[in-house]
């Protein structure tokens, strides 16, 4: 399959999986209602539940999965290292760190940007963190454990601040904040996620060239006319924005960066460059599909997204480590 | 010989030790001295009930306005959390829980050899004349309780009007959390003449309503929790554009309290309430 041809199945597979997203709810409309209420907003309920419901819901869903799979694929690309994912190496629990203190602080409140600004960042705190301990080559063994340590610390403080709200109900939420959920989404969350997503791709959209390069090995990237600090601290930047705006809204959703690289990498030829859009393109599919899968699994009990990723994503991991081990 | 008649001296010793102890303990089991209540609704009845210090402390949930119908009232005794250590160190000879109290603290609390009593938590209207008559019956003021119960009927049976035709409301509170048949809650909502939307969307009990279906239902009244501070996804989902837009045609917006918790007299002041607003939605 030519590069384009793929780019244009996973777009249309984003495209049935969003309109999916759309027919599927609790108030059982059928498809026809849907999308007379939808597009012509005939019938007073079935507007505001497809256009402030769902709607919002399916929009996020695309966002923020885009926004994993690409920044999955940059920062492998980048590490080269297959195991690099925002998830895994305590990039999304920092970006949650960074909101929930937004949101109990009161800052959001005062100022609604706060809440994505603060996640960008704990993300990029955590960005930069874990590319001083790896260094510029990424070595496997330190990025995971430092991703496990900021990870670990990332939690704890989360459910420190959760538990010291004075609202009753932000200690249940940890979970939310770990595992990371789409219900009851709004447009509110849409605007509040969307300028630092769009941000965060428009930088990492065009290190294409840069990271096709970085294959060849550092030096010959430089002989090639890549600026490497430029590209580090773009990437950096880029990660923390799309990846901290979708945390603020959406809780830390893990493996979605991991699955998504892993499956389309043998389609694009293994060329990181060529990894980015298909891979922006699979994450919106795959979190779509799981956020339609956690309504038609238990409707009634607000699942979190994290599971299922989680479920699909950590034998893969396992997976990946014993490959990296056999080829050392 | 000599070991066994002084071993059977010391058993005599013993036995009359016990039988001495009973007959103490006697009076105390006839109207416990020091009772502490650890929860919310096992606080409120003691309130109502209880003599002149009798009543030595109540959980602090009593204390929040948003939960307890007597938060004055519980500022006048100490307040505990109910963890067995401080419960015990109160000394008490009966405490109170509901049976959602923390296991653990209740277990420890009867291996220390207090003895705990627990409430269920109230489920009709007919639950509050039976809690406070047991109540009464515990705390050995069965006269008052009976006063009580007898002021609960004829106020009852003074505001419950039939819900046939009345407005139709929905309870919705943080998480999405609704009460449909089988609660006090759907109970005060029939005693004030309302009909309760989860019935129509098949709901019984407690449990989360989605908010698509409680956009489609449309109801008359949608009444809310109240607010706490600081921030949480739970609260924040009262905030959500479809919900404003659904409350936006609405003129009236009832938040539940106190008054709505327990299964106490106090119900009849969230009856009453609700009937004025009611009548004021049914006002051309």
């Amino acid at each position: 399959m030519s590069f384009r041809a793929l780019l244009w199945a996973l777009g249309l597979l984003v495209a049935a999986l969003f309109a999916a997203s759309l027919l599927i709810g609790p108030a059982g409309l059928s498809p026809s209602d849907s999308l007379a209420a939808l597009i012509a907003g005939r019938g007073e309920a079935a507007a505001l539940v497809m256009r402030e419901i769902r709607l919002p819901r399916a929009i996020l869903g695309a966002l923020v999965g885009a926004s994993l799979g690409l920044s999955g694929a940059a920062l492998q690309g980048y590490l080269r290292n297959p195991l690099a994912e925002p998830g895994l190496i305590g990039v999304s629990s920092s970006a949650a760190l960074g909101a929930v203190i937004a949101l109990q602080t009161g800052l959001a409140g005062a100022f609604a940007l706060a809440l994505p600004l603060m996640a960008l960042a704990g993300a990029l705190i955590a960005v930069l963190i874990l590319l001083g301990l790896a260094g510029p080559r990424g070595g496997a063994l330190t990025l995971i454990l430092a991703g496990i340590a900021l990870s670990a610390l990332a939690g704890a403080l989360t459910s420190l601040v959760l538990n010291l709200s004075p609202n009753p109900y932000a200690a249940a939420e940890i979970v939310f904040w770990m595992m990371g959920s789409l219900t009851d989404r709004s447009f509110t969350h849409v605007w509040l996620a969307l300028p630092l997503t769009l941000i965060g791709w428009a930088l990492i959209l065009p290190l294409v060239r840069g990271l096709d390069a970085l294959t060849l090995g550092e030096d010959a990237a430089a002989a090639l006319g890549v600026r490497l600090a430029r590209l580090r601290v773009t990437l950096v930047v880029g990660v923390a924005a799309c990846v901290g705006a979708g945390v603020a809204v959406a809780g830390a959703i893990g493996f979605v960066g991991l699955i998504v690289p892993h499956l389309l990498r043998p389609l694009v030829g293994a060329r990181p460059g060529r990894l980015l859009p298909a891979s922006a393109l699979g994450g919106a599919a795959l979190l779509l599909a799981a956020d339609i899968a956690v309504r038609l699994i238990v409707p009634e009990r607000d699942l979190k997204l994290g599971v299922l990723t989680a479920i699909v994503g950590a034998p893969l991991f396992l997976h990946l480590i014993y490959k990296t081990r056999a080829a050392q | 010989m000599s070991v066994f008649g002084r071993t059977s001296r010391r058993m005599r010793a013993l036995a009359a030790a016990l039988a001495f102890g009973l007959c103490a303990a006697q009076p105390a089991t006839a109207a416990p001295q020091r009772v502490v209540s650890v929860n919310l609704c096992t606080d409120q009845l003691a309130m109502l009930l209880a003599d002149e210090g009798q009543l030595v402390s109540v959980s602090f949930l009593s204390g929040d306005p948003r939960l307890s119908a007597m938060p004055a009232r519980a500022r006048d005794y100490p307040a505990n959390r109910g963890q067995a250590e401080e419960v015990f160190l109160m000394r008490p000879d009966l405490v109170l829980a509901g049976t959602y109290t923390a296991q653990a603290s209740v277990a420890m609390l009867r291996r220390l050899g207090i003895e705990v009593v627990e409430f269920a938590p109230a489920r009709a209207l007919s639950d509050v004349p039976a809690y406070l008559e047991r109540m009464g019956r515990l705390l050995g003021r069965e006269e008052k309780a009976g006063r009580l119960i007898a002021e609960f009927e004829a106020g009852l049976a003074a505001l419950r009007r039939a819900p046939e035709d009345g407005p139709r409301a929905a309870l919705y509170s943080a998480n999405g959390y609704t009460t449909g048949q089988g609660t006090l809650s759907d109970d005060i909502l029939s005693a004030a003449g309302l009909r309760n939307i989860a019935a129509e969307v098949g709901r019984a009990g407690g449990g989360p309503l989605p908010l698509e279906l409680l956009v489609t239902a449309a109801p008359d009244l949608v009444i809310t929790g109240a607010r706490y501070p600081g921030a949480s996804r739970a609260e924040a989902l009262l905030d959500h554009p479809a919900l404003a837009a659904l409350m936006a045609d609405l003129p009236l917006r009832p938040e539940t309290g106190g008054d709505w918790v327990c299964g106490t007299p106090h119900v009849l002041k969230a009856i009453a309430a609700l009937s004025a607003l009611g009548d004021a939605l049914e006002a051309p």
